[in-house]
């Protein structure tokens, strides 16, 4: 038996817009399906980690979480890494199971910023991200900062908008087939390169969903896993990479922790990209994922748009990649985008992945993004 | 209609922005390695140290990179768009986020030389200098530069 903590139950809510819905309420109908979906139920979980909302903030929200669901955990704690969260929560989640601290550790997921607050509530909370003095008065927002990454990583590399709109059309045809996704009609490149400019070069179509929606896993310890419902998932290795907060303050525009947090966690799970079966990395903007493809060892600078656009990222191609639809198609609600990843990763590799699966995937690459590709967290799961 | 944020200086900072209020640029340098950085922060980035003075540059630099936003982060910058935000270089890795002002989009490129002026702002009932960049004559055409600049 691995001595690996695994992933033993995981659950998706419904996406989309869902008016009537409390971030807190979405946390426990994602909490009540992951530990049904492992056999389980919400007395047996001993450990909460939670991350943050945005549509309703809590000074803590696991606390608040624990308290609406009736739990009295032996652990519980929030974790805040912007789109890193959902990845290093269940790193720690699978550090505390190791350490025996707890048995069973539930990590939840979950906003409602689509219906929850008003559009300028949910661009202005996104500017909140700016460096107080540095950024936000010149007019920053984090889809501004990442197109200042796009530009200057266009400019060295060559990448031209066709090979970002390429991301966003495979996303697009990935989320078709899943039941539950945001957005499922199928776009073109000239459909993205036509969508009105949001910061240049980024397009609308560049851009993540904004969604009501939550996620959670259970990670168990190894021997508490093999009561479980479902095959277990181990967490094989996870690294993180950290350079900045601020993208003014970032050392480099091309260069960012994914780097360093994906060699890390190859390195602790004993593969390498190339034995990678079904990837799930964060996609909060086309040029995020990019970036990210072209930093992590699964393509060279320059090569992710055009490999995109000829398949590479499709079901049978290279690297199936997002197979769920990303957040730029499959949804985004905050700290639960990142979970989706996990989630889709962890039903590839059970085979439960339906019209989306990965035939015979063993071994997923999981990473999230935070903040302005500020903290990063790679995970390699493997059905093992 | 709510106005545009006024930066909320604080002890660490309040050397650059009296520098803008008094038309200087000034910008962290370390003691130990002479290294420079904007934002301020504890520690070198170069080096490592944690002591440092504030050295005043020509307000120049170079656009790092830039983008037009259409979408106005909050209300406040909702009668600004499009404008442009650029990262601009004003020593070898210390970089401002400015708003280029008065000129075509078509002239904003990477590489491109900015001249940097402070300019008010005020908001509720204050005033604060912000730095503010255009584009440098001498770039259009570049050999209409002066041989000697
Ligand atoms: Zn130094």
């Amino acid at each position: 038996m691995s001595a690996h903590a695994a992933i033993t139950g995981a659950h998706v809510t419904a996406v989309g817009a869902r008016p009537g819905t409390t971030a807190l309420g979405l946390h426990y109908e994602a909490a009540s399906g992951a530990v049904a979906d492992a056999g389980l139920t919400l007395d047996d979980v001993d450990g909460v980690l939670c991350a943050y909302s945005l549509a309703e903030p809590h000074p803590m929200l696991a606390s608040a979480f624990c308290e609406h669901a009736g739990l009295r955990p032996a652990f519980s704690a929030g974790i805040h890494a912007g789109g890193a969260s959902a990845a290093t929560m269940v790193v720690q989640a699978a550090a505390l199971v190791r350490s025996g601290q707890c048995r069973h550790v539930l990590v939840v997921t979950g906003d409602n910023r689509a219906t929850g607050m008003s559009r300028d509530r949910a661009i202005a909370a996104l500017a909140e991200f700016g460096h107080p003095e540095f950024e936000r008065p010149f007019g920053l927002a984090i889809y501004a900062a990442y197109a200042l990454v796009a530009r200057r990583y266009m400019h060295e590399y060559g990448v031209r908008s066709e090979d970002l709109a390429a991301l966003a059309v495979v996303h697009r045809r990935h989320a078709g087939r899943h039941p539950k996704a945001h957005m499922r009609e199928p776009i073109t490149v000239d459909d993205v390169l036509a969508s009105r400019v949001i910061a240049s070069p980024l397009h609308l179509l560049d851009c993540c969903l904004v969604s009501d929606g939550a996620a959670a896993v259970l990670v168990s310890a190894a021997e508490a896993a093999v009561d479980c419902a479902k095959h277990p998932i181990s967490v094989l290795g996870a690294g993180q990479g950290h350079t900045h907060e601020h993208i003014v303050a970032a050392p480099s525009l091309t260069e960012f922790g994914c780097r360093d947090s994906a060699a890390r966690a190859f390195a602790r799970a004993g593969v390498g990209p190339g034995d990678v079966d079904v990837a799930a990395i964060y996609d909060s903007f086309t040029i995020t994922l990019l970036v990210e493809l072209e930093s992590m060892g699964f393509f060279a600078k320059g090569e992710a748009g055009p490999a995109a656009a000829a398949g590479a990222l499709d079901l049978g191609g290279r690297l199936p990649c997002n197979t769920h639809g990303g957040l730029l198609s499959f949804g985004h609600s905050g700290a639960a985008g990142g979970m989706f990843h996990v989630v889709e990763a962890v039903a590839q590799l059970r085979g439960e992945a339906e019209a989306r699966q990965v035939p015979g995937a063993e071994v997923a690459f999981v990473h999230g993004d935070g903040g302005i590709l500020s903290a990063h967290c790679s995970m390699v799961l493997a059905r093992r | 209609m709510t106005t545009r944020p006024l930066p909320p200086i604080t002890p660490d900072s309040r050397p650059f922005w009296d520098g803008c209020a008094h038309g200087e640029l000034r910008v962290q340098r370390c003691r130990a390695c002479a290294g420079l950085q904007l934002p301020p922060r504890a520690r070198c980035r170069a080096c490592g140290a944690d002591t440092f003075d504030w050295a005043t540059l020509p307000p120049r630099g170079v656009v790092y990179s830039f983008t037009i936003v259409h979408r106005a982060p909050t209300p406040a910058f909702r009668d600004d768009v499009p404008y442009v935000l650029a990262l601009v270089e004003v020593a070898p890795g210390a970089r401002l986020m400015l708003n280029v002002v008065d000129c075509e989009a078509s002239a904003m490129g990477i590489g491109a030389p900015v001249d940097i002026g402070f300019e008010p702002r005020e908001a509720d009932g204050a005033t604060a200098f912000l730095p503010v960049a255009r584009l440098s004559p001498a770039t259009d055409p570049p050999d209409a530069r002066p041989a000697a600049r």
